[in-house]
């Protein structure tokens, strides 16, 4: 027996090391914090959850970092900088209340858009890219800025809000990265189209 | 050399019974050692995101552009801090104002997403303006001067601690990936601080 357990690899040996550490946090007594600040206990997991809870948010979120991976630098940081910036001030135009026509048209027609500059490989000058994206931005903002819940903490709801874009952005760029490959190129163009397709679907929602 | 040390062993067992019998109080409850208040001020500042995220800002701002300038925030932001805190302390409780707060993370977000070439000189100010102003704040909702003194070192502390490993890790990043990456943090900082601005002036 002894034998056995001394051919045994280390980490797996019995022992009482991490029932021993487990007891001992265990036994740390913290405060409970139980009483947060007004809004703070879903603040952040509001805001954070309300990008992705839309898939007409998530595609043209998504989309926007495959195109930047297609594009390369500097456009790959440039359109996820520019992107949070301008849904920010659309976010601010629909917390003060400041219409904006054809919102839901405007998000659908940004994941055609994005998803057709993905599927086609479209390269313009990165000042267009950059004006295309921060346009799109807007409608995307404005939405979520006239659906915020009252009651939230504001500050925690806006960074959850912005991270979370920034995470879509990212997971975007992630996929995007198989560009390198051949075969990776063609599967950002399936991507795109069905970002498009995503889009059509929205679009025709909107109209219905 | 192994004699030596054996026979020194029950010396050694004798010196350690005597220190463990020694009754000593236990200072386990912080009102007994009067440490909770600086506890306060550090859990305090660790909580509050708008303390919290303008200070995160300026160390990444001051460590992209070098270790002088990471080392001149360092020491001017919390002894701004200490001092603002200090004329708080004494002066009547106000809120901060929410245009302000927003400003902060506006300004130092968006001059860190620029990688704005800042001098030396427009960092210490920087640093010490955003250092007095919230240290004001915070000390005017800290209660008596006893235990407020404590907590604001407590939260100076934390301050300093934040700015020393924030900065430091900005400095040594050399990947361009990796300060693109710190500068995208800066985009996140300003866009949240455009959200604020519109929260301020929603209609209600």
């Amino acid at each position: 027996m002894n034998a056995l357990r001394k051919n045994m690899p280390r980490r797996i040996r019995p022992g009482l090391g991490t029932p021993a550490v487990v007891t001992l946090v265990l036994l740390c007594a913290q405060s409970a914090f139980a009483h947060p600040q007004k809004g703070e206990a879903v603040g952040f997991l509001t805001g954070f959850l309300h990008p992705i809870s839309g898939l007409d948010h998530v595609l043209a979120m998504v989309a926007v970092g495959l195109w930047g991976a297609q594009l390369g630098s500097p456009a790959i940081w440039l359109l996820p900088v520019a992107f949070p910036m301008v849904m920010a001030f659309g976010g601010t135009l629909g917390l003060m209340g400041i219409p904006l026509p054809g919102i839901e048209y405007g998000i659908a027609a940004s994941a055609i858009l994005l998803g057709a500059a993905v599927m086609f490989e479209v390269r313009p000058p990165l000042v267009v890219a950059a004006l295309l994206v921060g346009f799109f931005a807007i409608f995307h903002g404005h939405a979520h800025g006239t659906e915020l819940p009252p009651g939230q903490s504001a500050l925690l709801y806006s960074m959850g809000f912005v991270i979370a874009t920034g995470c879509l952005h990212a997971l975007g760029i992630g996929i995007g990265t198989v560009h390198r490959w051949g075969w990776g190129q063609k599967f950002l163009r399936v991507a795109g189209a069905m970002v498009t397709a995503g889009g059509v679907f929205f679009l025709w929602k909107a109209v219905a | 050399m192994s004699t030596t040390h054996k026979s020194r062993l029950p010396l050694y067992a004798f010196v350690g019974f005597v220190i463990l019998m020694g009754p000593l109080p236990a200072q386990a409850h912080l009102n007994t050692t009067g440490m909770g208040p600086l506890y306060d001020g550090l859990m305090h500042f660790l909580t509050s995101p708008e303390d919290f995220v303008p200070v995160l800002a300026l160390a990444l701002l001051a460590g992209l552009r070098g270790a002088s300038y990471g080392r001149r925030a360092l020491f001017t932001l919390p002894t701004a801090w200490l001092l603002g805190g200090l004329a708080g302390i004494s002066a009547t409780a106000t809120n901060g104002n929410a245009f302000v707060s927003a400003a902060w993370f506006l300004l130092l977000g968006g001059l860190l997403a620029a990688d704005t070439k800042l001098s030396v000189r427009a960092t210490t100010a920087l640093a010490a303006l955003l250092g007095l102003y919230h240290g004001y704040l915070n000390g005017t909702g800290m209660g008596q001067l006893g235990t407020a003194a404590v907590a604001l070192l407590g939260l100076v502390f934390a301050v300093f601690v934040l700015i020393a490993l924030a900065a430091a890790f900005v400095v040594r990043l050399r990947a361009h990936w990796a300060r693109i990456a710190v500068r995208v943090a800066g985009s996140w900082i300003a866009a949240s601080g455009l959200l604020m601005l519109g929260w301020a002036v929603r209609p209600r």
